[in-house]
């Protein structure tokens, strides 16, 4: 243990600390800009400088480790001089747009500039004149904004392993810019959206489809139907005020129609559906000498990167549509018929967690109803929005089910969310359709957790499955060179592209720590805990679909509304 | 009274520097041979004892920083050598490589036994590739006659960077990346190139350890200031007589350094300022030149030995447009990690310009030593340390210089 002195306080902390963890061991909290939790230090803003006795530089909190007597000071005059005249070179090369701005109210330069008292700018305003990039369906660029902390760099690099984003120039000149310097749809950008965490500011979001869903609502010849990801209802309290998982579904659903939605299903449905169908198609492969392994396809991000830097493993693929996808199809056809709702008038919305869905859903072979399956998809935070536009108390507010034929579902479904989620619910059906014999403890523990990759054997009463799961991109990585390499000793691999699965995605409540996806999983496996229904196969839903529309699993229907195809990335990147 | 000492350049114009040989035949690569015998502990301790400190401009006791390589327990240490020499007015380094590269080679390999190195490197600026070449054939020349035993050396070229003479941007630029700082601790003795127990030292502080260990510590100590003991090459430029270069001791005066060896001010004019150091040094004024150059002696007048340039300017010389020019430099050099330095210097070459077009107030110098200040202790590494000082030392100095161009 080390003992020094900060801020007056003698304390003692494990050798090897930072005075940035440190500070945070007596609740000192030192202000930062580029330090992120689970990223490598940089030490760039230079805001956490403090200062140590007996040097007459000033040590930045987040690189400086911590000496036997050491007497820091984190808030002297000159440190405050110090870290005011640094923010306000930083503002004063920022564009002053905050009313306008997709980060207003949730911006860390907006609260250091706060925290730090900004008033007269003696800097003159000089804004960079670089054009927006709205080149994606899913993600914008806004790099006048940027202020070079470069966390946005790690998180593609290498928390994605994408490499989509990365320097230029040198100076006050230098840039983040899309990869091969062109627009980010140019670049080999699987818009999974981890950058947008990242960012501390509005130089980075999401494309917002706000808009569209206003027109369709105001419209009154116009069904506006959405579905809602298992990952959405338990991050969406923290946009309105919630703690994690504090919004329960019912008044989720409330709420969406006092927002104007007409009927409000569940995307969990076609989680269950997406089961059967793939769990069906899995052991068809094992048992006809398929392509093994198969990987799991409900993620866009991993297809964007599976068809970037894999297109030779294409055929690994699982043929399913997503959950989103698979919805999509099916509302403009199974569900209009039911509803006898013509299926032009049927605007189909989606609420995801995800920024690559809007991609995924704007691919022009997802129109097998004959219409654009899914037309627009908003994310937890653009619904947030919506929510707080409504001006709803939604702690008093009346609690309302979910719409029918397409609204029920399993536990199996709501684990979705979480990495080895997908897994665990093809499990709880793959054991009793191959054993025959009822699944008595569904709840398979080593799928669960953060661990990077995750693996086991299962034993289906004699026949043994291989599995494997990966969340985060350089962890697919790292199982797809093996299957590249031929190597893989697996049968059945799942990825996420988001570090935690879905309720870390791309489209989530700003998500600053692994801690807060963390937390979310746990959020998530307490929702499936807490349903009676945790098998897919069991959802009676999905049971009056085969019986009156698909008739089989893999069959002639199935194959036409709830399977693709994939293709390699026609980009010059590759 | 001054006198040139030549120890770091005691071969020029006596050989020549592709012909090993000549190296040679006056006394070369004895020391290597002497020090390969001694105990490595010892070894250091020798350079520790002769006070030596790094001539690239930090000026970190050499043989502490050899100690701290040496102690690091790694399977793969390297030995640098920083060859960038980016700091204006300054060509002491080029001096040695063109005309007498084999005592950089044999300083670091003397250096590479000490510590435990098998591998090296000399990083040289890109706009030398005259010298690099030479340094190449050098090299050839010893390997083939075998004195470097399993140490392994090789060049590498810079491309244009003023950042990459720091050398954890050096390290960076050698291991692919962008060539920007890192920041310390950990220290490259430590964690270097390749995260490795790294040296890295400037090429005149190489050349003159073969001298060093030949004739020892105390020897060396004696020299110049006991506290930076030695000579130092001296690059003169600007408005003085003999525009070219001295080695002197470390004890020798600026005074005898511009009116004595560099023969006064062209033209009958007066003395204004000289800018030692290079770049980020300081402008010194008249009444501070009885001031010897040692590292610490100029430390106490606010001003820096650095590389060792020594930039006389003239009574006619605007001092606001000088700094000006200089702030520029600092703005195109910055490598833009930081946000104090990559905004900083922008600032600061903007706000020069303003007041040197006439358009400046007081304010805007009191926004300059406000913004200097703060750089001066809050930037990564020294560049964005060091910029603001030729800007600050002139506001200081020559407030009349400012005064006049005010609004």
């Amino acid at each position: 243990m080390i003992n020094i002195t900060i801020d007056g306080i003698k304390t003692s902390v494990p050798e090897g600390s930072t005075i940035l963890q440190a500070a945070a061991t007596v609740g000192i909290n030192i202000p930062t800009l580029c330090y992120h939790p689970d990223q490598a230090v940089k030490a760039n803003c230079r805001v956490c400088v403090c200062e140590v006795e007996g040097n007459r530089l000033l040590q930045a909190a987040c690189s400086q480790p911590v000496a036997e007597g050491m007497n820091i000071k984190t808030r002297s005059p000159k440190v405050i001089e110090a870290r005011k005249t640094i923010l306000e070179l930083i503002l004063s090369h920022h564009p002053q747009d905050c009313l306008n701005c997709i980060r207003n109210g949730n911006c860390e330069l907006q609260d250091l500039a706060a925290e730090y008292i900004i008033r007269d700018n003696p800097f003159e305003l000089k804004i960079r004149d670089l054009e927006k990039d709205f080149s994606t369906p899913s993600l914008f660029r806004d790099p006048a904004k940027c202020i070079l902390c470069r966390r946005c760099v790690d998180a593609c690099n290498v928390i994605q392993t994408v490499g989509a984003l990365g320097l230029e120039k040198r100076g006050c000149e230098a840039m983040v810019v899309p990869t091969l310097g062109g627009s980010l749809l140019d670049s080999p950008c699987v818009m999974c959206g981890q950058c947008i965490h990242a960012c501390p500011v509005g130089a980075i979001g999401e494309v917002e489809n706000i808009d569209e869903l206003l027109a369709a609502i105001a419209d009154p010849d116009v069904v506006v139907v959405t579905q809602i990801a298992p990952a959405v209802r338990l991050a969406l309290g923290e946009e309105i005020g919630m703690e994690t998982g504090e919004l329960p579904m019912d008044v989720f659903v409330a709420g969406l129609r006092q927002v104007g939605f007409d009927y409000v299903l569940h995307t969990n449905f076609t989680a269950d559906l997406t089961i059967l169908e793939e769990g069906n198609e899995l052991l068809k492969r094992l048992t006809t000498g398929g392509t093994l392994p198969m990987f799991t396809s409900c993620s866009p991000g991993w297809i964007n990167f599976c068809e970037s830097f894999y297109p030779d493993l294409l055929d690994n693929l699982s043929t399913c549509k997503s959950p989103q996808q698979m919805f999509g199809s099916l509302v403009k056809t199974y569900w209009a018929d039911k509803m006898g709702i013509p299926a032009k008038k049927i605007f189909s919305v989606s609420i995801m967690p995800c920024t690559a869905k809007k991609y995924e859903a704007s691919r022009p072979e997802m129109n097998s109803s004959g219409y654009r399956d899914v037309d627009i998809v908003l994310t937890t935070r653009e619904v947030g929005k919506l929510l707080r536009l409504t001006g709803i108390d939604f702690k008093r507010l009346a609690p309302s089910p979910f719409d029918s034929w397409m609204g029920a579902y399993t536990g199996a479904a709501v684990i979705f969310g979480a990495t080895g989620g997908v897994m665990e619910a093809a499990l709880r059906t793959v054991y009793e359709v191959v054993t025959k014999k009822e699944l008595e403890d569904v709840n398979f523990q080593f799928a669960r957790g953060f661990e990077g990759i995750k693996e086991a054997e299962i034993d289906l009463d004699g026949t043994k499955v291989k599995v494997a799961i990966a969340h985060s991109l350089a962890n697919a990585r790292k199982l797809m060179d093996q299957v590249r390499a031929g190597e893989s000793p697996y049968h059945f691999i799942e990825i996420m592209a988001c570090p935690g699965g879905c309720i870390g995605g791309g489209g989530q409540p700003i998500t600053k720590a692994n801690a807060k996806r963390i937390e979310r999983i746990k959020a998530i496996y307490e929702e499936d805990q807490a349903l009676a229904m945790r098998k897919s196969h069991l959802n009676p839903e999905v049971k009056v679909l085969y019986d009156e529309f698909l008739h089989e699993p893999l069959g002639h229907k199935s194959h036409e509304l709830l399977h693709t195809h994939y293709h390699a990335k026609d980009k010059k990147a590759f | 009274m001054a006198v040139e000492m030549r120890i770091a350049l005691r071969n020029y114009g006596k050989i020549d520097p592709l012909k090993i040989d000549e190296y040679i035949s006056l006394g070369g690569y004895a020391a290597l041979k002497k020090a390969c015998a001694m105990d490595k502990a010892e070894l250091i301790d020798q350079v520790k004892k002769s006070n030596l400190r790094g001539r690239g401009g930090a000026g970190f006791n050499c043989g502490q920083k050899w100690a701290f390589a040496s102690k690091a327990d790694a399977d793969q240490k390297y030995v640098i050598c920083n060859a960038d020499e980016g700091e204006p007015g300054t060509y002491k380094d080029r001096l040695i490589m063109e005309n007498d590269p084999q005592t950089l080679i044999e300083g670091m390999a003397i250096c590479a036994y000490a510590i435990g190195a098998t591998k090296g490197y000399i990083y040289c600026r890109g706009e030398y590739p005259q010298v690099v070449a030479i340094l190449k054939a050098a090299i050839a020349q010893a390997r083939e006659k075998g004195i470097l035993g399993g140490f392994d050396l090789e060049v590498r070229m810079g491309a244009g960077a003023y950042v990459c003479g720091e050398e954890t941007a050096l390290i960076e630029s050698i291991e692919g990346n962008r060539g920007e700082p890192r920041f310390k601790p950990p220290y490259p003795p430590v964690s270097g190139l390749w995260q490795k127990p790294t040296i890295v030292n400037n090429v005149e502080t190489f050349a003159v350890i073969p001298v060093i260990v030949e004739k020892g510590s105390e020897w060396f100590a004696a020299i110049g200031d006991p506290a930076y003991p030695g000579t130092k090459v001296l690059t003169l430029t600007g408005d003085i007589n003999q525009r070219t270069f001295f080695e002197v001791p470390t004890d020798t005066k600026l005074n005898e350094v511009i009116y004595e060896l560099g023969g006064g001010i062209p033209g009958g004019k007066k003395f204004k300022a000289v800018q030692v150091g290079g770049t980020s040094g300081a402008f010194i004024p008249e009444n501070k030149l009885d001031t010897a150059i040692a590292f610490d002696k100029m430390a106490a007048i606010d001003a820096t030995l650095g590389s060792g340039a020594v930039f006389v300017l003239d009574e006619t010389r605007d001092l606001v447009d000088v700094s000006t020019r200089i702030a520029r430099f600092f703005e195109h050099e910055s490598c833009g990690k930081c946000a104090p330095c990559r905004e900083g210097t922008m600032r600061m070459y903007d706000l020069m310009e303003k007041i040197n077009a006439g358009e400046g107030s007081p304010a805007d110098v009191a926004l300059l030593n406000k913004l200097g200040r703060v750089m001066s202790y809050a930037c990564l590494c020294g560049l964005g340390q060091a910029a603001p000082a030729p800007v600050l030392s002139t506001i200081k100095n020559f407030a009349a210089d400012y005064n006049a161009k005010f609004k």
